[in-house]
């Protein structure tokens, strides 16, 4: 008889989104991961599903068009020699690796002059120049557990990006101030369909395989739209979220500006003198906006359909303003959804390092910003950049085809644990270990709070961390660095 | 590694060395009685101003609080960029510089340790990996508990021990140096929205008053052995009127001390120090604090100076950063924290023509003139919040130079001129009282024992400043002793020299200080903690402490309280 050695780690941070959940368990059997507990099904699938043929266990180089294995101290010298010789480097990613590797970053980029930048640039960039504007009035997910009565999703559907934000942090949590009206409302379920249907529906639920009707097989249930929070989404659609919300709005695309205005006026006790707004009849703000007013502690949360639908950082600009607005009457918070889940550490650490969140340009010899210049894409579209550094990120599959173009044309590194639609087109492509599963290191919830990313299982023989490649990539273009002043002495 | 600094005149105000011609002899980095003339790098300091290492005693350099500082004002770095050398990392400057900027600015000035006083227990982790970030410095940080709901709940039910025993948990857990205080009652009030207004205020849904607080927690100290006292940002902060709260809280605290020892620690005493009653009859109430403050030993305090500059105010303080903001329409961070606290962003411009700014200015000077014994009040900022640690050689002239002084009040708005006490004030601070209110003081109030002295046995952290007290009047030449403490002929830390003339001609990491208090009973406050933690937070017990390889360079001090 074989005896399985089973192990269950617990506590364990999830490095899939930005709720980065850290109460997950994880039972180990034989070095693998083999149930997860607590996770929605992203960080299910994360966890048992990251053993694929698909990984590539040694560096390729591309040699005469075909990408061949070699060892890490050649990738790593090719890697070197690349970015040593540029004269205009980017290095572009971040976003799903730990902070210790986005400190390397910084001063990689700072040696080799070259721009730094982040996925910011394409999701939550408009954000960041928002609060740069406008600041931020905001809080931790924890006080919002405890103390909201009015929770607001605008442009964003936790349901299926975010599952577990909901019941961790905002209207089905219970916390000292604030009783979850949903928990009781799921308590009841309970006593009447029974245990077994209630964990069945619960976990189907909140890992948004099916519709959220299916937890009562009829409406959102009534409890939701009477006392105790209020929960209010405003979407172009009807999201999941939105369907067991006390308020939907649904507003037509590209309208979000017009709306936050109008909510603005009425929030200011001023009169509108139309019917509707943006495709919202104004008495049904009206109402929305008696429930702000009305709250002992508000929040809005915002996600991409806000930031990047027209208007961008204007839309994020006046969000804001309608909280300070908010507060003169009120407690009132906002917070952007931040997706992957480290794109808040690697703004923070850019930033306690240079000053800045992203778009940096080292090429003065010292940290400059201006996003919409300073930033990848349109560098890549001017064609400035002779040479790609891609770590954590696929950009191949959502930059502007031009921007792909012109990358590919000049020298390519891709560090990434799987291969993906960048790597294909790199010149020197790194397989690396998988952080919060492979490597420990620290990542940002997106309210910055600071968590522990755990090693659970043990990497692949041989394969290194984004962390440990960078480093080395660092020594050895300082190594070409000084032997290229001393021929030159 | 032996070092000799040979014929400086040396302040050493611990050790009663006032201005001496003499030899500091190091070795291993740490002084010592003598080392030998032949093996020993000599440096000739003849004719140069030697002192104790700078220490700060309150300045926000690192973490949540000070990184949104910097990710909001993009248009204060463009003015103050810092070029990458050899040996050096490149950052932003100005009113809240990138922490190797940080490192190399406060290095220049000849200073050697810091406290970063503000720090959400939360965010432990972040301030942690920025201070390791904080190159040339030793360094500490204070984590925030004042409104921290296992605090409050102790205190309310009268349970000291308990108190205690959570405290020592959180100072462990966060890695963290002393007791910091904010507004008490004050941030868990703003969680709602509301705020405290006296000290017998009532906090909503907790039962207790600031002064229950603050008394609480002066005891605690004391019942943990903690080598400083509580650390406190009176209520009301910044408002007009607001200095009878701080007498009432100077009151509060009169008779917690038995031994003759301070109990606690007012920090940027200028902004707790306004008299009149709304923003047109503001007026300095220097006179009646400094009074109070001559005839009582219980507290010491920090300066709070205002600059005229662009600067950025950053608190835990949330309500009285939105009063900020109200009162400006600035960009306004706000930023609360779960069980906890609070805090608030605002960039502010202190102007010359404008009132109260001025006067603001005014009563710092008064203040820290006005107080006799310069072992109670210290010279800080509130970096970045009077405005950035660049500007102390500018207060060091206005402190030791009446001449100075005046010459700037002249330019600052009418009103403010009229109401200054300092055309009153004679008092210029000698080289040996400016040792004590930049190094010694803070040291001492801070229990740093082998720091802010050059004893047998100190850390060898030595400042060389290019002043000649035998022949330079720093009453009359204001500018060559801001010139001077500007940049530092010498920065030696740990017998290190790190800066040369004002350059950085080496770089070391430095150290992080915290407190590892043993307390009886430890395992119990573990098990309540874990039972409870996830009542009170949104993330893990396990996940919640700053693990040892969080601290680049950590140095535990242990401290064995009472309880
Ligand atoms: S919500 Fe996000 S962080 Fe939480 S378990 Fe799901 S994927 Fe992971
Ligand atoms: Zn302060």
């Amino acid at each position: 008889m074989t005896v399985v050695k089973s192990e269950v780690v617990k506590s364990v941070t999830c490095p899939v989104c930005g709720c980065l959940c850290d109460d997950i368990e994880l039972t180990i059997e034989e070095g693998k991961v083999t149930e997860v507990r607590n996770g929605c099904a992203m960080c299910e699938s994360k966890f048992l599903n990251y053993i694929s043929e698909h990984r590539v266990k040694t560096p390729l180089i591309r040699k005469d068009g075909k990408m061949v294995p070699v060892s890490y101290k050649e990738a790593i010298h090719k890697s070197a020699e690349i970015l040593a010789n540029a004269n205009y480097p980017i290095l572009y990613g971040w976003s799903s690796t730990d902070c210790e590797a986005q400190r390397v970053g910084v001063e990689l980029a700072e040696e080799i002059g070259g721009v730094l930048d982040n996925t910011a640039v394409v999701c939550h960039g408009p954000s960041i120049l928002g609060v740069q504007e406008a600041g931020i009035p905001t809080s931790t997910l924890g006080q919002i557990r405890h103390r909201a009565d009015v929770i607001v999703y605008w442009g964003c559907d936790p349901w299926s990006a975010h599952p577990r934000h909901l019941e961790r942090y905002t209207a089905f949590t219970d916390g000292r101030f604030e009783d979850s009206e949903w928990m009781s409302y799921i308590n009841k379920v309970k006593a009447s369909v029974g245990k077994k249907k209630f964990a069945a529906v619960k976990k189907r639920s909140l890992k948004c395989e099916t519709e959220p009707e299916a937890i009562s097989d009829n409406k959102p249930p009534e409890t939701l739209n009477k006392e105790g929070r209020k929960l209010i989404v405003v979407d172009v659609r009807e999201s999941m979220t939105g369907k067991v919300a006390d308020y939907f709005v649904q507003v037509k695309p590209n309208k979000d500006f017009e709306i936050l205005q109008a909510i603005r006026a009425l929030v200011k006790d001023e009169d509108l003198d139309v019917e509707e707004v943006g495709g919202v009849p104004v008495e049904y703000l009206k109402e929305v906006v008696d429930t702000l007013i009305n709250c002992q502690f508000g929040v809005i949360f915002f996600g991409m359909g806000l930031t990047q639908s027209a208007g961008k950082f204007r839309n994020i600009e006046i969000a804001i303003s309608l909280v300070r607005d908010l507060n003169a009457r009120t407690k009132f918070v906002i917070m952007p959804m931040r997706g992957h889940f480290n794109v808040t550490g690697a703004n923070t650490v850019f930033t306690w390092q240079s000053g800045y969140p992203y778009a940096i340009d080292f090429s003065l010899g010292y940290p400059q910003y201006n996003p919409g210049e300073t930033s990848v894409v349109d560098i890549l579209l001017r064609k400035e950049s002779d040479a790609s550094l891609i770590i954590a990120s696929d950009p191949a599959s959502n930059f502007p085809k031009k921007a792909i173009e012109h990358m590919t044309k000049t020298p390519l590194i891709v560090i990434d644990p799987h291969m993906n639609v960048t790597s294909m087109v790199g010149d020197v492509v790194f397989p690396s270990t998988i952080v919060g599963l492979e490597k420990a290191g620290t990542a940002y919830r997106m309210d910055h709070v600071p968590l522990p990313l755990k090693k659970v299982v043990e990497p692949p023989e041989g394969l290194l961390s984004d962390e440990e490649i960078l480093t080395r990539i660092l020594e050895e273009v300082r190594v070409i660095k000084s032997q290229r002043m001393k021929g030159a002495n | 590694m032996e070092l000799l600094l040979k014929n400086g005149f040396v302040f050493d105000p611990i050790n009663e060395i006032n201005g001496e011609r003499m030899d500091i002899a190091i070795r291993n980095g740490k002084i010592v009685e003598s080392v030998s003339e032949s093996k020993a790098k000599k440096i000739d300091v003849t004719g140069l101003t030697v002192m104790p290492g700078g220490v700060d005693i309150h300045t926000h350099i690192a973490g949540g609080e000070v990184n949104t500082g910097r990710l909001l004002r993009p248009e204060d770095h463009v003015k103050d960029v810092v070029r990458k050398t050899a040996i050096t990392r490149s950052g932003v400057g100005y009113s809240i510089p990138s922490t190797f900027t940080t490192g190399y600015r406060y290095s220049r000035m000849g200073y050697t340790t810091v406290m970063n006083p503000s720090m959400a227990p939360l965010g432990a982790k972040h301030t942690h990996e920025e201070l390791n970030d904080i190159p040339m410095l030793d360094k500490a940080t204070f984590p925030l508990i004042g409104d921290w709901w296992f605090v409050l709940e102790n205190l309310r039910k009268g349970d000291l021990e308990g108190c205690a025993r959570h405290v020592a948990w959180m100072m462990n857990t966060t890695k963290g140096y002393a007791i910091k205080i904010v507004n008490p009652g004050g941030l868990e009030s703003w969680g709602f929205g509301r705020n405290v207004h006296s000290i017998d205020d009532q906090v909503p849904n907790f039962g207790i008053t600031p002064r229950e607080i603050v008394q609480g927690l002066a005891k605690v100290n004391k019942m943990l052995n903690l080598p400083h006292t509580i650390h406190l940002h009176t209520n009301n902060l910044g408002l007009p009127g607001n200095y009878a709260t701080t007498l009432d809280t100077m009151k509060a605290l009169e008779n917690m001390s038995t031994d003759g020892k301070p109990v606690c620690h007012i920090t940027h005493l200028q902004f707790s120090s306004f008299g009149g009653e709304d923003w047109g009859t503001m007026k300095s109430a220097a006179e009646e604090i400094s009074n109070y403050i001559n005839n009582h030993s219980h507290m010491t305090f920090d300066m709070g100076q205002v600059i005229f500059t662009d600067t950025t105010t950053m608190t835990a303080d949330g309500p009285f950063e939105f009063t900020l903001y109200q009162l400006s329409g600035h960009k306004w961070v706000n930023s609360d924290v779960e069980t906890e606290t609070s805090g608030g962003i605002i960039p502010f411009h202190y102007k010359k023509k404008n009132a109260v700014n001025a006067i603001q200015w005014s009563t710092a000077l008064e203040l820290a003139l006005l107080i006799k014994d310069p072992w109670k009040m210290f010279m800080t900022t509130d970096h970045p919040n009077g405005g950035p640690f660049m500007s102390y050689p500018k207060i060091i002239a206005w402190l030791t130079s009446r001449k100075a002084r005046m010459a700037l009040l002249k330019k600052c708005h009418k009103k403010a001129q009229k109401k200054s006490l300092l055309p009153t004030i004679k008092r210029e601070l000698s080289l040996y009282e400016l040792a004590i209110v930049t190094r010694a003081g803070q040291a001492k109030s801070l229990g740093l024992t082998s720091k802010g002295h050059l004893g047998l046995g100190a850390d060898a952290d030595v400042s060389v400043y290019n002043l000649n007290p035998e022949t330079t009047d720093i009453a009359q030449n204001p500018k060559i002793v801001r010139r001077a403490f500007a940049d530092a002929a010498y920065t030696i830390k740990d017998g290190n020299v790190l800066v040369q003339n004002g350059k950085i001609v080496q770089t070391v990491s430095g150290k992080t200080m915290w407190l590892d208090v043993n307390t009886t009973e430890q395992l119990e406050v573990d098990d309540d903690m874990k039972s409870r933690f996830k009542e009170y937070w949104t993330v893990e017990y396990d996940n919640y402490p700053v693990y040892d390889h969080y601290v680049k360079v950590s140095d535990p001090i242990i401290i064995k309280a009472d309880v």
